[in-house]
């Protein structure tokens, strides 16, 4: 991949002084192609768990207990009023306190890495969104739709998993993509907290070679580019949920 | 979840429905799961929302906060420097970082929402070029991530510039309120637009009837019209934008999250010192954006159409 480049890159640097280093060094190649997996790796992480986050929440908010509907309420508001950057840090530098340490052989790491604590943290902060987008989708279907369920002798989960939830997704899909896009994002912050995603990467890479313009076009086209892919990919998936005449 | 009568696909089923009193003497089989039944909706009182979180729940976690600072002074002895003593002598200097977050965000908020109501009337432009490039402008400022524009913006404009003889610093604040500014300005735009094409076809066709111009018709017809709604979007986006302002701290300018992180350095990075120190910051966020909040909802529902 890198051979087919190189010539190219090569030619443009020496032409015009563009250093686009990461397409024609070996180092800064594996580095970045290092960072589009971490990167992707945490989206997708991210995006995974926001949704177990919001499909869960969003379950336990109809619950018939009054102390676990207000905790939710509790949970979703804090969450979505609170900077996600300092939720962040919160969780790195807080809690990453007191979790325990693992011995690596003569040194010590904390049991959650970096990386595993932005997943943590996003999931949430999206998670708070998610249980709103579902809750809505929810109070979408139609009461007979759960009577029914209930008089064939579902339980509540069960209605919830076979008969609600499926029909409550595909209301939920345009403002569940918002949020989706917006959590993309939002985990270019891990930069804070050292996780060797995209930015830090590319960081690290222009403080090498003093080359910021370069670097930023390569961070636009990259998030501008996984934007779009993500909303295509959310736009088809609600082509293909649609019932024609429902909603 | 929605109960018997506020369900969306509402028919009335006479006798049970509506009021109206049982016209049969049969009995009604009742689920016998009342408990999911149970319906949960936002209380108000004369118009105005309940708090969701009821105060207890705002004790306990107060009482949470101060247990951890309890446990905090525990671990850290009598000696050592405690919470009550390092917290006074710095809360000045942290507020003092909380202010550079709010002008941050109102400067950002109305430099945006200029450039973003100029962009949003250009995406409903009759020129075409002017629309395409608009339309581009405002998916590419929507789908960038914030802090990449913070990174771009504050690394590559110059942070002095030469005026005539005299050479002017441009303090780094300035520039990220103008890089804030940016995904603001496609936001708005996109409600502007949004606003714009929700007024109906009619009032465009009954001011043209009337001879007034395009222009005339846009600004005194339809965006007086688009005012009221394009409000709690507007304030929605205010409270995303101020949330996002601790992100300056990254780019070295001096706002609350900076200054805590400063004071923190300067009291020895202590675990016990970091928890509630953070959960301040968390804290004078929330009560800055909860209200924030609230209302917009409040004016949201004010707001809603009524069909």
């Amino acid at each position: 991949m890198l051979d087919l480049l190189t010539p190219f890159f090569r030619r443009l640097y020496d032409e015009t002084g563009w250093n686009f280093v990461i397409f024609y060094e070996q180092y800064e190649w594996d580095r970045f192609v290092a960072a589009i997996w971490v990167s992707l790796e945490l989206i997708v992480a991210s995006l995974f768990f926001s949704l177990v986050v919001g499909i869960v929440g969003a379950w336990l908010q109809g619950s018939p207990i009054r102390a676990v509907r207000l905790f939710m309420s509790g949970y979703i508001q804090f969450f979505r009023n609170t900077p996600p950057y300092v939720q962040l840090l919160f969780f790195f530098f807080v809690l990453g306190n007191f979790t325990p340490k693992v011995d690596m052989g003569g040194y010590y790491e904390p049991m959650i890495t970096s990386f595993g604590w932005a997943v943590i943290s996003l999931s949430f902060f999206a998670g708070a969104f998610n249980v709103e987008i579902f809750r809505a989708g929810i109070e979408a279907v139609p009461e007979s739709t759960r009577e029914a369920a209930e008089s064939l002798g579902y339980s509540r989960l069960m209605a919830y998993v076979y008969v609600i939830l499926p029909l409550a997704f595909r209301v939920c899909l345009p403002s569940l993509n918002n949020n989706l896009v917006n959590l993309l994002k939002t985990t270019t912050q891990a930069y804070a907290i050292a996780v060797p995603e995209m930015l830090y990467t590319l960081n690290q890479v222009w403080s090498d070679n003093v080359n910021v313009p370069e670097m930023m076009i390569i961070l636009f086209v990259y998030y501008v580019g996984l934007v779009a892919v993500l909303v295509w990919g959310m736009h088809r998936w609600e082509r293909k949920m649609k019932i024609p005449g429902y909603g | 979840m929605g109960s018997h009568t506020k369900s969306r696909f509402k028919r009335a089923i006479p006798g049970l429905d509506s009021g109206t009193p049982p016209m049969t003497d049969l009995p009604v089989l009742k689920p016998v799961f009342q408990g999911s039944r149970e319906t949960w909706t936002w209380p108000t009182i004369a118009g105005v929302p309940r708090l969701a979180v009821p105060a207890w729940m705002v004790g306990l976690a107060l009482i949470a906060f101060a247990l951890s600072i309890g446990a905090a002074q525990a671990q850290a002895g009598a000696a050592a420097i405690t919470f009550w003593t390092a917290f006074p002598q710095w809360l000045p200097f942290i507020m003092e970082g909380f202010v550079l977050n709010l002008l941050i965000s109102f400067f950002a908020m109305l430099l945006g929402t200029v450039m973003g109501l100029g962009l949003g009337l250009a995406q409903v432009s009759t020129l075409d070029p002017l629309r395409r490039f608009a339309w581009l402008v405002t998916q590419f400022f929507r789908n960038s991530p914030w802090l990449v524009l913070l990174f771009c913006f504050m690394l590559l404009l110059p942070f002095r510039v030469k005026i005539g003889g005299s050479e002017i610093d441009i303090p780094g604040w300035t520039k990220a309120t103008f890089a804030l500014s940016l995904p603001i300005m496609a936001n708005i735009a996109e409600i502007v637009r949004g606003a714009v094409l929700s007024i109906p076809i009619g009032q465009w066709e009954s001011a043209e009837s009337l001879a007034f111009s395009r222009r005339q018709t846009m600004w005194m017809i339809i965006l007086p019209q688009c005012f009221k709604r394009m409000i709690p979007p507007w304030m929605n986006w205010y409270a995303i934008l101020t949330m996002a302002t601790p992100l300056c701290s990254i780019l070295e300018v001096q706002e609350m999250m900076k200054s805590t992180r400063e004071a923190l350095n300067a009291l020895g990075d202590k675990p016990e010192l970091v928890a509630p120190f953070y959960t301040f910051v968390l804290v004078v966020f929330f009560v800055y954006i909860y209200p924030i909040a609230r209302w917009t909802i409040h004016l949201e529902r004010k707001f809603a159409v009524k069909n």
